[in-house]
């Protein structure tokens, strides 16, 4: 599948953006953090900013992206649409946290419950997302019960990883934090091992043979495409660049995204400071690349059904 | 509303006969020619007689060889929208632009709510859906909805663009619902088939399968076993036993 760069950078932004959310919420509601009014504007302005241009970016892709309004409206049929839906519900109640929080000081009471909320529907919307491409049964690489999870778990990782380095920033550290953020950076690991071995092993469904109906005759083989140049089919769905380099590429996705910061993530519980913040500080420049690639990779490994027509043996 | 109706009325569709096909590519011609200037126009092309064209049609025709030997043939195969009865391509669809309609069945995109987001295009398992990009829209087969109920047209004419113009009659156009329809009746006795159907979709278009081979390769030297009653003809010496033996060769067919 081609990879649409606006939508790499939407999901790898705000699956962060996302995920810093959840944390800033759940350790402020929590009282691990203190209701300090710029560690709340500083935490809050990324969480949101990273959101925000995500949502943004994934507007550039599309035809007509002025009608991108419209996209709210099938939330009952569409997964786009619920992500739609859920990407902007999640504002009002983070809204309203982070105006307790930046102008009030208060991370409590009312304030905590809606921080809990924008936390609940920032989870919503990443899984809707991670279910985009999970129903579509075009494609065996995507449709895997794992995919929505994955999605869920990076967002989960990689906003621990921003929510470390903020801490350090400001002074805060914590080793359990950076406990925890290693062990969900190593979760996430452990679910993209399991996908993509799930997805090297299965047996592929479909043959040109089913898909021209023409199996029962013999084998099926292209005498002519019905075009000369290549067409949409054939670009959006046939993309096939990086596959060949699929391997060398996992290799940079588990440094990268994986090990990486996950090691950085350990060195931040050194006592040093001078080590701590620029090791929680490369680990997201890391995180945020090797996501990146895994999106781009995600994409390039995906094998769509109707390029059987055009030659494939299988998918 | 992209939820899909429970019931359509009608079935219309397309049945394709892979028999008679001869890959002219007529039907796509024909139906670019129309839909250019029809519903969701235009159908656009972008530098279509440069070196790189480029352009959305709602039609395509494929060659494929089949089997080995004496029974490899050519088959040509149009490919298009199916008009599924339960498309993932509609329920996809975000903002509603994609609907199936409940009374005949005929899957469309509104270009005036379509975003051009293509997750339609990566739901549909038939490559049937191309984006237009210099219309900004997903563009695909309307079942030439602008003229099968079209009054202003002839009564002839009201048949959709590439059944129409089809020069071996290898495309039939009908109500697929209807059992006792003439398409339905050619589905039952040719043995027409849906592509993918274990995928689900339930297609509404069908194709008939291409007949067996009846030429002398397979009813003679090759396939003995298949004409066991065919006498054997010495080969001809003389001119006027070649015409004879081609004629007895046409015969045979």
């Amino acid at each position: 599948m081609h990879p649409a760069y606006s939508v790499i950078l939407f999901t790898t932004a705000s699956g962060a953006g996302y995920g810093l959310l959840v944390w800033l919420a759940l350790l402020s509601a929590t009282g691990v953090l203190p209701a300090d009014r710029w560690l709340g504007f500083t935490g809050l302005a990324i969480s949101l900013g990273l959101i925000s241009v995500g949502l943004l970016a994934s507007t550039f892709h599309l035809g007509h992206p002025e009608r991108a309004w419209r996209a709210f409206s099938q939330w009952r049929s569409s997964w786009l649409s619920r992500e739609g839906v859920a990407a902007v519900a999640t504002y009002i109640p983070a809204g309203i946290f982070g105006i307790g929080w930046v102008f009030l000081e208060r991370t409590d009471g009312i304030f905590a419950i809606l921080g809990l909320l924008s936390a609940a529907l920032a989870v919503v919307t990443v899984y809707c997302t991670g279910m985009i491409y999970a129903s579509l049964r075009t494609i065996r690489q995507w449709n895997q019960p794992l995919v929505p999870w994955i999605y869920i778990a990076l967002a989960l990782a990689t906003g621990a990883v921003l929510m470390l380095a903020l801490i350090h920033v400001f002074g805060m550290e914590s080793p359990w934090f950076s406990l925890l953020t290693a062990v969900l950076v190593g979760i996430a690991l452990f679910l993209k091992q399991r996908y993509w071995s799930t997805i090297d092993t299965e047996k592929k469904t479909w043959t040109i043979g089913d898909a021209t109906g023409l199996g029962k005759h013999g084998q099926v083989r292209v005498l002519d495409l019905p075009h000369t140049q290549a067409n949409f089919i054939m670009r959006e769905m046939g993309y096939a660049v990086a596959r060949n380099h699929a391997e060398k590429l996992r290799g940079y996705v588990r440094l990268l995204a994986f090990l990486v910061p996950g090691a950085l993530c350990l060195i931040t519980i050194a006592p040093s400071a001078l080590l701590a913040t620029p090791a929680a500080l490369l680990a997201v420049i890391a995180a945020g690349v090797g996501v990146a690639v895994e999106r781009w990779l995600f994409f390039a490994e995906a094998e769509h059904v109707s390029m059987l027509y055009y030659g494939r043996p299988a998918a | 509303m992209t939820c899909l109706p429970t019931h359509t009325e009608r079935k219309l569709g397309l049945v394709i006969d892979l028999d008679t096909c001869v890959g002219c590519h007529g039907c796509a011609t024909s139906c670019k020619e129309w839909n250019t200037g029809g519903y969701s126009a235009p159908l656009s092309d972008i530098d279509p007689y440069g070196a790189d064209p480029d352009g959305a049609w709602l039609n395509r025709i494929h060659s494929y060889e089949v089997g080995d030997g004496t029974e490899s043939r050519t088959v040509h195969f149009p490919r298009s929208c199916l008009h599924c009865e339960t498309p993932d391509c509609v329920t996809v669809c975000p903002t509603g632009a994609s609907f199936k309609r409940a009374e005949d069945g005929i899957v469309l995109v509104d270009p005036d709510l379509c975003i051009g987001c293509k997750l339609c295009s990566w739901a549909c398992a038939y490559g049937a859906r191309e984006y237009d990009p210099s219309h900004g829209v997903m563009k695909k087969c309307t079942l030439c909805v602008d003229r099968i109920y079209n009054e202003h047209l002839a009564p002839e004419d009201r048949t959709p663009a590439c059944v129409r113009a089809c020069p071996t009659g290898a495309r039939h156009f009908g109500d697929l619902g209807d059992p006792e329809s003439a398409v339905s009746k050619l589905v039952a006795e040719r043995g027409g088939f849906d592509l993918l159907g274990a995928f689900g979709y339930k297609p509404v278009n069908k194709y008939l399968p291409p007949r067996s081979r009846r030429d002398a390769r397979t009813v003679s030297a090759d396939a003995p076993d298949k004409a066991p009653q065919k006498q054997k003809i010495a080969a001809p010496t003389t001119a006027i036993e070649s015409l004879f033996s081609w004629v007895d060769r046409a015969l045979s067919r």
